[in-house]
This record gives structure tokens, C-alpha cells and sequence, in this order.
């Protein structure tokens, strides 16, 4: 199968310091890869890499290639680029307004749905977040007043509303109680088969519980990728088993 | 002598309220005190009537209608400039000499003496551009002397908007003017408002810059190019010229009515504005 994300011996360095060198990675269609490792071994970077988020950052060097299907990022028209590879941040970021008004931002910089169109968007993407149920009756009160897990969903639920390939979370759940974190994860499973998904988390148990790949970075360097299963158990890198198994990190 | 912690406290916080006090009862002094002479002056005839003999008889409707042309006009051109500027410095250049200077001049010119405004007023558009005394004349230099604050409050207001509402948006397909025009201005509208209401009550109240580029008449301007007085203009000729204390007070009087009026309908409007955003 092909890859949908390729990087290809990916250095990135933000004002004169090295973040990321090194990384070879392929991301297959519909899975759910976890990157995982410790604080500052470049996981955020690689997601900023990807959606070109990083390119705010004032000195900025890249080398190598990252690849959507095929296709070099930077050669993609950015907002395309963006619709097309969501981005789910750690806090959750609710646009001040209501609730209609924030699933409907992404849909609506595009100007091509009628309004009853919009409202179906918005009904489809808090389904398949599972937070319908929960919000249908107050679409239009802010988007503030919403729990943490239930502006966690309500961001990917945003995301989802303009109908990306691939959804990038950056520890969604890292200020999450357990069944946010569980209807997040869920969530995650339900939608493989439309999205392909890429988590980076803390949570070496959440990578367990969720993933089909994983990729551990340390310091900037991909360490080890493999199918989850055999890093949690039989990890090739001695650096890998002492992170998983809770001897570093 | 040794004061106890808690008589030290007390002590504070009676000086502290004294100095509040104080500042209410100045307040409270100088508005009661333009009511006491201003307020049996404020009749029908007054508000909508045509003044006479200078003003020293008859009502002030030509200054009131003045004040507004010219009050509404400065706004109309200072805010877009200057919250245009604000977008500028904040969301397309990066900190450099060259914002630090455009800052600091702003600063500055914010805190000239709008005499100065009222002069250079008065050369560039009054003599130079040929518009006589007149309310464009008069709007225009308004502009210039509010324009500094505009710009300083919509830019701090545009800046305390948090980075990462704009990340969203980027990170949803945002352009980077999509992300500005239905993110960051609807967030900092409150600010930049401010900024606006503050703008508006310094023009409503100047005279200096008025004097200079609108002149004094006292007919209703029919145009942008009619000249004209305000009611500030109007309240210092009447009390300078001693020709009706009374009358100059009335003017005062509903001028500080005014700003207050503007204030609160400005901050309503606003509240409603954001009322579904929080």
C-alpha cells in the first residue's frame, strides 16, 4: 500500500537549534500511528512540519522531504494543504462564539455551502465525534461554556468538518479525565477507515491501547518504528524498551 | 513608635479610601456644579432653536449639528486608517527598528498639544489645500490628533487576542486575511472600540484644533465645506467673550451629557456584540 505521509531523511532546525535530524517515516492509509517519547524529542516539530505550521517561526531551516501522497508539501497550496491535514492541539482552542459557529468556521472560509448544507456539515462532524448527542440542543450557545473533553471533541469534530485525509492530534488528552480520554480514543477507532490518523502522546499506554504503528522519537531522532505489538513487546532498540517499559522518560 | 500590623492596615486602607473619595467628590463637584448653572438654561428653545445676538440669546442647534458632522467625520477617517495601521504593525511586520520608530512616533504625536494638530490644521488644509474653515477641514484634523490613540489601542487590542485562535484557523484552511478579518477583529473589538469611544469623546470636547481648521460660524453647515462651530468652540467663545455665562454652561452641560451618552451607548452596543461570543 502506498504511504499517505512519506518523510524522507527530514532535519529541521528553529533558530540555529537542531530539532529534528534524520527521520525516514511512512505513514500508511486508515492507521492509527502514535509518535511517542519524551518531552523535546521533536514530536510537536514533526506535526508543525507537516501542516506547515512551523513556517511562522522566524529562522527556520528544513531539509529533505515530506511527502503527501507523494507530493511535496511545500509545493501544496497551503490552505489546501491544511484542509486537507487537520491539526487537533493540546489544549482545546474553542473559537469564541457558539458551537454551530465553530464546527461551521472551516466550511464557511470556503464559501460554497448553502446554509442547510452547513447545518448537515455540522450535525455530521459532532456525530462522528460523539458529541451530538450531548450539544444538539444548544448549537447555538458558546462554545465556552463546553467541558475540557467536550471541547477536545468539539475540535475534532471542527476538523472533521472540512473533511481532511489526515488528522494530526498533538496529546489530545493530556489535560483530559479518563472517559474524555476513552471517548476521544474511541472516536480515533471508529473513524480509521476514513482518516488517517497521527497521535502524539506522553501516554505510552495510550499508544498501546490505540495505535497501529508507532514511532518513538528521542532528542530529535526517530528511533524506532514498527507495528505496535512488537514495540510494546519485543522493541529492536535498547533506547525503545527503556522508554516503554518505564525505565526512562 | 511601633504600629500593629492591623492598625497599619487600617491606616491604609482609610487613606486609600479617602484618595478614591476624593477623586468622586471633584467629579461630582464639577458636573453638580454645571448642572446648578447649566440645567434651567436646557429648554426646547435652546436645543432647537437658532442662536441671537452671538449667542447671548436664542438656542444652540447649529453647534450641536457642528459637533456631530465633525465628531462623525473624524471617526469616519481615523478609524479605518487606524485600525488598518494596527493590522499592520501587528499581524504582517515583525518586530524591527522600523515598527519601534512607527510606535514611538505614535507616542508621540499622541501626546502633542492639539493646538499643534489645530495649526498644522489650519496651514495644510484650511490655507495649502484651499478648504477654507470648514467641517472637512476641521473632521480631517481631528483625524490626525486621534488617529495616534486609535492606533496604540487597537494594536494592544489586537495583540491581546491569543496566538493560538489564529492557529486554528490556519490550522482549518484559514488564510492568513481570513484568519485576521473573522478571528482576530471580532476578538479585539472590544479594544480597539475603546480606543474609537476615547477618540470621539476627545473630539467632541476639543476646541483648539477646531477653532483653527473650522472657524466659528454660526450658521447650520450645509456642507462638507461650510464652516462651522461646535459646541466646545461655541462654550468657550460664550464664557471668553462674557456674553452669557448662562448659556455657556447650558452648552457645557449637555456637552458632558454627550460623552456620556456616547459611552454608554458605545459600551452596549458592545456588550451586545460580545454577548454571544462569551
Amino acid at each position: 500500500m502506498a504511504a499517505k505521509i512519506s518523510v524522507r531523511n527530514l532535519a529541521v532546525a528553529v533558530n540555529k537549534r537542531l530539532i529534528l535530524t534524520g527521520v525516514d517515516l511512512d505513514l500508511e492509509e486508515n492507521t492509527i500511528v502514535s509518535v511517542i517519547g519524551p518531552a523535546h524529542s521533536g514530536k510537536t516539530t514533526l506535526l508543525r512540519v507537516i501542516n506547515r505550521l512551523i513556517e511562522a517561526q522566524r529562522e527556520l531551516l528544513r531539509s529533505g522531504e515530506v511527502l503527501l501522497d507523494g507530493r511535496e508539501v511545500r509545493r501544496l497550496d497551503i490552505d489546501v494543504l491544511r484542509r486537507r491535514v487537520g491539526l487537533i492541539f493540546a489544549t482545546p482552542v474553542p473559537l469564541p462564539g457558539t458551537i454551530f459557529d465553530n464546527i461551521a468556521y472551516g466550511p464557511r472560509l470556503q464559501r460554497r455551502h448553502h446554509h442547510h448544507q452547513l447545518h448537515d456539515i455540522v450535525e455530521s462532524s459532532l456525530r462522528a465525534a460523539f458529541l451530538w448527542d450531548e450539544v444538539k440542543d444548544r448549537l447555538s450557545t458558546s462554545a465556552l461554556r463546553l467541558s475540557g473533553g467536550q471541547q477536545q471533541r468539539l475540535c475534532i469534530a471542527r476538523t472533521i468538518a472540512v473533511d481532511p485525509e489526515v488528522i494530526m492530534m498533538d496529546e489530545p488528552t493530556s489535560g483530559l479525565d479518563p472517559i474524555s480520554t476513552a471517548q476521544i480514543e474511541n472516536a480515533m477507532r471508529e473513524l480509521k477507515r476514513r482518516f488517517t490518523w497521527i497521535l502524539v502522546t506522553n501516554n505510552v499506554k495510550q499508544a498501546a491501547r490505540v495505535s497501529d504503528r508507532v514511532a518513538f522519537f528521542l532528542s530529535g531522532e526517530l528511533v524506532e518504528m514498527g507495528d505496535a505489538a512488537l514495540i510494546f513487546t519485543k522493541p529492536k532498540d535498547k533506547r525503545t524498551d527503556d522508554y516503554v517499559s518505564g525505565r526512562i522518560g | 513608635m511601633i504600629i500593629r500590623p492591623l492598625a497599619w492596615q487600617r491606616i491604609v486602607w482609610v487613606a486609600l479610601a479617602a484618595m478614591t473619595l476624593f477623586t468622586l467628590v471633584v467629579l461630582f463637584f464639577i458636573i453638580g456644579f454645571i448642572a446648578s448653572k447649566g440645567a434651567h438654561v436646557m429648554t426646547p428653545e435652546f436645543l432647537f432653536g437658532m442662536p441671537e445676538r452671538m449667542g447671548k440669546e436664542g438656542g444652540i442647534l447649529p453647534t450641536i449639528i457642528a459637533t456631530i458632522y465633525i465628531t462623525l467625520l473624524a471617526i469616519a477617517i481615523a478609524t479605518p486608517i487606524g485600525v488598518g495601521s494596527a493590522v499592520y504593525l501587528t499581524e504582517y511586520t515583525r518586530e524591527s527598528p522600523v515598527t519601534s520608530i512607527i510606535r514611538f512616533g505614535a507616542d508621540a504625536l499622541s501626546g502633542v498639544p492639539s493646538i499643534i494638530f489645530g495649526l498644522f490644521g489650519f496651514i495644510l488644509f484650511v490655507i495649502r489645500l484651499r478648504m477654507g474653515w470648514s467641517i472637512l477641514a476641521g473632521g480631517l484634523s481631528l483625524a490626525f490628533m486621534i488617529l495616534p490613540t486609535i492606533i496604540r489601542t487597537s494594536e494592544e487590542a489586537i495583540r491581546a487576542v491569543p496566538y493560538n485562535l489564529r492557529e486554528v484557523s490556519y490550522s482549518l484552511g484559514g488564510a492568513k486575511s481570513q484568519t485576521i478579518v473573522r478571528v482576530v477583529l471580532p476578538n479585539a473589538l472590544p479594544g480597539i472600540l475603546t480606543g474609537v469611544i476615547l477618540g470621539m469623546g476627545r473630539s467632541v470636547a476639543e476646541t483648539a484644533v477646531v477653532i483653527f481648521t473650522a472657524g466659528s460660524s454660526l450658521l447650520i453647515p450645509k456642507s462638507l465645506f461650510d464652516p462651522a462651530r461646535t459646541m466646545a468652540v461655541h462654550f468657550y467663545i460664550l464664557a471668553r467673550e462674557g456674553l452669557s455665562m448662562e448659556r455657556a454652561y447650558g452648552t457645557a452641560l449637555l456637552l458632558i451629557v454627550a460623552i456620556l451618552l456616547i459611552n454608554v451607548v458605545a459600551y452596549s452596543l458592545m456588550f451586545r456584540l460580545t454577548r454571544k461570543m462569551r
